[in-house]
């Protein structure tokens, strides 16, 4: 008990924090290339695109991310597919993560005047071309701030991946709260490390949103 | 035959009819001016003209191109039929040129630098060479209105509709957007323009349609038709605007 300094403790989170960033990087970038296309297919008016997009939606916010995550750790596994904490947590982050980013992305879009529409439209461009060189340049400047303020949440949810063996931060708070058996000075410094890798991304989606109001 | 060719269009929004039998004909060089009080649908024709609105019965051709057809054409049609829109509708992101431009390069798949030339010429037409880098916002409504004509010309239309085009601007900037669509018709545009403003349809429109109710209720040449209003409800709506 005794070979757990504070300084070693402290050592292992932070070694353990690089595998909470990098799978928020997986799930965001992921996510965030997910959350386009299906951007694209929600608002592009046809209709038998719509209610998959619309099922697919509701099941990543209407359930909770752990219960995503153990569908696909165990789920799939019962199928006879060996899956690792990896991909689950990879694959669970980013499908979670393209729900909600498609929905605040689809706000920006609907927030793009009509008239936008009506003029891309009326110089003969097609959905695509409107949308990318038209709506997404617009609706892209609303959504930075609410985009970078959701990926707090990304960050948090990453702990969750810690349950299917996952070692990242809060894994590695548990079991390093198991050799040590000092849960508050552990837990504290867990929760101090996500503390910094958020609020710097909250004080920026502030300032964006700031930013953004004085702009109008 | 005729460059756009309306045949009875009927089109309701639920219950409500709005136009009850349209029927139209514009000739190559015809600028056609359509009047008619708020609800009398014929922002609505205009807009059907490109597809913007969709209709339930009857047929408009523009350039050869069926409009409401199941497998219409529209990219090919808008590519003939310019629109100037009441607000502008500008892209606010982009300069007065790249507004011009955009549609060049990512329609035609014209050379940025064909397109520039094109930009150039077309502002220049509309007396904003000097402006071709500035953003909208730091546009005047008119300069605006202008960029956005310049716009629709970029494509080379072989009509342009013009959607009361000066209602939403300053009376002190409604002259030098009507002298560009002025010159436009001397050179030949063929236009269909939704006005309110009549002594523009008189000196300068062809043909004028006055719309009541969905329907066109009187049609002729402008002069004439302002002179001696046949049916009761445009002496009234004439004498309406004093």
């Amino acid at each position: 008990m005794s070979d757990f300094t504070f300084w070693v403790i402290l050592k292992n989170l932070i070694w353990a924090t690089q595998w909470t960033v990098f799978l928020s990087l997986i799930a965001f970038v992921g996510g965030g290339i997910v959350g386009l296309i299906l951007l694209f297919l929600r608002t592009s008016q046809i209709k038998w695109l719509e209610l998959p997009t619309k099922l697919y939606i509701e099941f990543f916010q209407g359930t909770p991310l752990l219960m995503q995550l153990f569908l696909l750790f165990f789920g799939v596994a019962l199928f006879g597919i060996e899956v690792s904490p990896w991909m689950a947590a990879g694959l669970a982050l980013t499908l979670w993560t393209s729900a909600f980013l498609t929905e605040i992305w689809r706000g920006c879009v609907e927030s793009i005047a009509k008239g936008q529409w009506e003029a891309s439209s009326s110089l003969a461009m097609t959905y695509i071309e409107q949308m990318r060189y038209v709506i997404i340049p617009q609706a892209a400047r609303i959504a930075i701030a609410p985009t970078v303020g959701f990926s707090v949440q990304v960050i948090k949810g990453t702990a969750l991946a810690s349950i299917i063996g996952f070692v990242e931060l809060t894994k590695a708070g548990t079991m390093l709260n198991n050799a040590t058996f000092r849960p508050f000075m552990v837990y504290s410094l867990v929760a101090l490390i996500y503390f910094c890798l958020c609020f710097p991304l909250s004080w920026y989606a502030k300032r964006l949103e700031g930013r953004l109001n004085v702009a109008r | 035959m005729s460059l756009v060719s309306i045949r009875d269009v009927r089109k309701s929004y639920g219950s409500v009819e709005v136009l009850k039998g349209v029927s139209l004909e514009v000739e190559k060089g015809d600028v056609v001016a359509i009047i008619g009080r708020s609800g009398s649908g014929k922002s609505t024709l205009l807009r059907c003209i490109n597809g913007l609105e969709t209709y339930q019965s009857g047929a408009i051709l523009a350039d050869g191109i069926e409009v409401g057809g199941l497998h219409a054409d529209l990219r090919e049609l808008r590519r003939h039929v310019g629109m100037v829109f009441q607000q502008f509708n500008l892209f606010p992101h982009l300069t007065a040129a790249e507004n011009v431009m955009l549609a060049p390069t990512v329609v035609n798949k014209t050379p940025k630098k064909a397109a520039r030339a094109i930009a150039a010429e077309v502002l220049a037409k509309v007396g904003l060479s000097e402006k071709m880098d500035a953003y909208p916002s730091e546009l005047s409504g008119g300069q605006q209105q202008r960029v956005a004509i310049a716009r629709s010309l970029a494509m080379r239309p072989k009509v342009l509709l013009c959607d009361e085009i000066t209602s939403a601007l300053d009376p002190e900037l409604v002259n030098e957007v009507l002298r560009v669509v002025e010159q436009l018709a001397r050179e030949g545009m063929t236009l269909i323009l939704v006005t309110h403003e009549m002594r523009f349809a008189r000196d300068v429109g062809t043909n004028l349609v006055f719309m009541h109710h969905g329907k066109v209720h009187e049609t002729g040449v402008p002069k004439d038709v302002f002179a001696a209003p046949r049916t009761p409800e445009l002496q009234q709506f004439v004498s309406g605007i004093g």
